[in-house]
């Protein structure tokens, strides 16, 4: 069975540390960084990139529009 | 295509399956961390972007946290006076009747100052969109009692509790709107989990589809957050919201059209 | 349409002037003494004219704003009403002056405070033009005297209007509304079709977007535009004030009127010349821009000024300001929506100038 395979990248500039993404993301491939970017907001980044599927889930809730969503079939 | 595909070869132009619209301007919005209005921005351009009528789209913006909603959607805009912007829709879409047309306002902004533009254009079936974000507070001021606070909802000017006996019971102006003949389509959505995100995305495109066949006017509700105003986290705020608001304000359509 | 001779009410000119001049939408709600206007314009169907879009709104409040919205689009839009909603459309007039956009508002005005009276008064004139809103702005006012100004003049706000970008108002009374005179209308005008490179009409590949908006928080950028602002009404000063004098040549006294108490200034300038009292009349037809030089010029040669108006003594003002202390300029004037005779005019001018 095709298996759906996804990376995500973070504008992390643009990032606001809301962590709605880190909920909506199914597989838990999100969390907050402990580093801050030049707004000051801890921003999120992938630690689980293994597990994501492309779902784009976290994008479509991202209220900045701070990610983007790459997915192959494989 | 081996299991263990790395990273570098996900991340190519021709996998690409969501990004920032090109609707949206690069700037950085001003909106608190989480805010549903930044989201339904994103939608909102990303549904202008898809049916490919930036060229013809005319936004106005309210006074309200959104009133500075031109500086991200790259398209012509007005910024209109504090619950003014049904009258400036309707002149905008007389005088240019071919154009796509919205509003987009807060509660404070659409069902309090504004309620008898919102009333009377909903009435006279213009043919515009109109986007209401209920917050329940009136966010840009610094978290007043909005006419959508729910009943005992602590707001800077019901600090003890909104009571209904001396303040009114919450307005449902949604349920209002759609009792009127000039209304085509109203709906009840929200933009905090992505399934909602979706479908509010879809209700806008329908509106703007039916906007194209001058059908009347469509209204969209987005019960939304404000996590600075309620005090609370983003994430909490949106359960928060789905444990208060929605019971009170149930999400769903209130008029659709036959198709 | 050709040009053509009727006899009808200035509510009624002003109405038929503008679908004349190529106006694409009126918006208003009913008020005496000026309800003529939106009843002429639902009746003569200037959308089978001209194409011209009218609507009742629901309120002033409404109607100056759908004003905002379509001046937005470069459109040529206006409004009418009489004094108490014309206090509902300051908000409104105050965020399109501060967005820069052209419209047109008429004012037939009524006697108040408050409900007031339905008969005419000129007691709106500090309103019309000190700015009446909230904020450092101006209109061009123009104040008509006659039903043929009252067409005429909506052609000219409009031109105004556009040229600075700048809200016009045509500031006239309930007696100037409703009164019938011949009335030369001009032939129609098609309504134009190019639309100016701000306005929202959709943002196109070969510009940027465009923004109509009155809201800047830099305070640093929200002086330089009041600053602008300013140096766009010292230019409308210099190059727009419209006024019309009689019997000034040898006049030792001058009348100062406009509008119906113009009319009245005249017949009393005739009653005193017959006395062997030598008076003039200098009629500003723009009230913003004042004729403050040309006042300040007269006060050279005359001995007292009487400023005749339908109110409590505004435009008084504005004369003694141009005069500064140079001669004795006095107020008489009628209120309520009562309107001064010439007799009476004569009389003030005897006791408050002349001194007899
Ligand atoms: C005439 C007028 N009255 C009051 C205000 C102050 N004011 C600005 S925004 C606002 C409330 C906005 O609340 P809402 O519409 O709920 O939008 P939100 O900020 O929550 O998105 C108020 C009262 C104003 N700008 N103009
Ligand atoms: S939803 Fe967007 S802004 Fe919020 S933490 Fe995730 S990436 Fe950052
Ligand atoms: S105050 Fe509330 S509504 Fe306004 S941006 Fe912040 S969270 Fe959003």
């Amino acid at each position: 069975m095709a298996k759906l395979k996804g990376s995500i990248v973070f504008d992390i500039e643009k990032c606001k540390g809301c962590g709605v993404c880190v909920t909506a993301c199914p597989t838990e491939v999100i969390a907050m960084a402990s580093e801050v970017n030049s707004k000051g907001y801890n921003y999120a980044e992938a630690v689980n990139m293994d597990a994501c599927t492309g779902c784009t889930n976290c994008a479509v809730v991202c209220p900045d529009g701070v990610i983007t969503v790459y997915r192959v079939k494989i | 295509m081996a299991d263990n595909i790395s990273v570098k070869d996900i991340i190519k132009p021709e996998n690409l399956v969501h990004k920032r619209s090109s609707v949206m301007t690069d700037n950085i919005m001003h909106y608190c961390p989480g805010c549903g209005h930044g989201t339904t921005h994103q939608i909102l351009a990303e549904v202008i972007e898809e049916m490919g009528i930036q060229q013809e789209t005319i936004g106005i913006t309210p006074v309200g946290c959104s009133v500075l909603m031109y500086n991200y959607l790259d398209i012509d805009m007005q910024e209109a006076a504090h619950g003014r912007a049904p009258a400036l829709a309707t002149a905008i879409k007389r005088l240019l009747p071919e154009k796509y047309v919205f509003t987009y306002q807060g509660d404070g902004d659409l069902a309090a100052i504004g309620t008898a533009e919102t009333i009377h254009s909903c009435n006279r079936g213009e043919n515009i969109l109109i986007i209401f974000i209920n917050n329940g507070i009136y966010g840009m001021t610094g978290g007043q009692m909005a006419p959508t606070t729910l009943e005992g909802m602590k707001s800077s000017t019901t600090p003890y509790g909104r009571d209904v006996k001396l303040m009114g019971n919450p307005l449902k102006i949604t349920d209002i709107v759609a009792t009127l003949p000039g209304t085509y389509y109203v709906t009840r959505q929200s933009v905090h989990k992505p399934g909602n995100v979706r479908k509010t995305k879809k209700a806008i495109r329908k509106a703007f589809e039916y906007q194209k066949h001058n059908k009347g006017t469509c209204f969209i509700e987005v019960v939304s957050n404000c996590p600075s105003g309620w005090k609370m986290t983003p994430v909490e705020s949106n359960k928060w919201m789905e444990e208060n608001m929605f019971p009170f304000y149930p999400l769903g359509d209130f008029k659709v059209p036959e198709e | 349409m050709e040009k053509e001779l009727r006899l009808m009410k200035g509510n009624e000119a002003i109405a038929e002037a503008a679908i004349r001049a190529g106006t694409d939408a009126y918006f208003g709600y009913p008020i005496t003494p000026q309800s003529e206007v939106l009843e002429y314009l639902t009746a003569e169907k200037p959308h089978e004219r001209t194409g011209m879009v009218v609507l009742q709104a629901e309120s002033e409040v409404a109607a100056i704003n759908m004003v905002y919205g379509g001046a937005g689009c470069g459109k040529k839009v206006m409004t009418s009403s009489s004094s108490p909603g014309v206090s509902l459309k300051q908000e409104g007039i105050s965020y399109i002056a501060g967005a820069e956009l052209p419209c047109l508002i008429v004012n037939v005005v009524r006697g108040g405070p408050g409900l007031g009276t339905i008969q005419p008064a000129q007691s709106d004139y500090f309103q019309a033009t000190k700015g009446g809103g909230h904020g450092d702005y101006r209109l061009i006012v123009l104040a008509p005297s006659s039903v043929q100004e009252m067409a005429d003049f909506v052609e000219l706000a409009f031109d105004l209007a556009f040229k600075y970008r700048n809200p016009a108002m045509i500031l006239s009374d309930g007696a100037i509304g409703q009164m019938m005179e011949k009335v030369w209308l001009k032939p129609q005008k098609e309504r134009k079709k190019e639309l100016p490179a701000w306005a929202t009409t959709g943002k196109t590949p070969d510009r940027e977007r465009n923004i109509i908006t009155s809201l800047d928080l830099d305070s640093y950028k929200q002086e330089q535009f009041n600053i602008k602002l300013q140096e766009k009404y010292r230019e409308i000063q210099e190059k727009e004030v419209r006024f019309e004098t009689f019997q000034c040549d040898d006049a030792e006294y001058l009348l100062v009127a406009y509008g119906t108490s113009a009319r009245v200034s005249q017949k009393a300038i005739q009653l005193a010349r017959e006395e062997g009292i030598k008076a003039g009349l200098l009629r500003p037809i723009t009230l913003f821009p004042f004729p403050s030089t040309e006042i300040s010029e007269m006060a050279n040669r005359i001995k007292g000024i009487l400023s005749v108006e339908m109110s409590a003594g505004q435009m008084v003002e504005d004369v003694r300001l141009s005069v500064n202390g140079r001669v004795p300029v006095e107020h008489f004037g009628r209120m309520g929506g009562i309107i001064p005779t010439p007799e009476e005019v004569v009389e003030n001018l005897k006791t408050k100038i002349i001194g007899e």
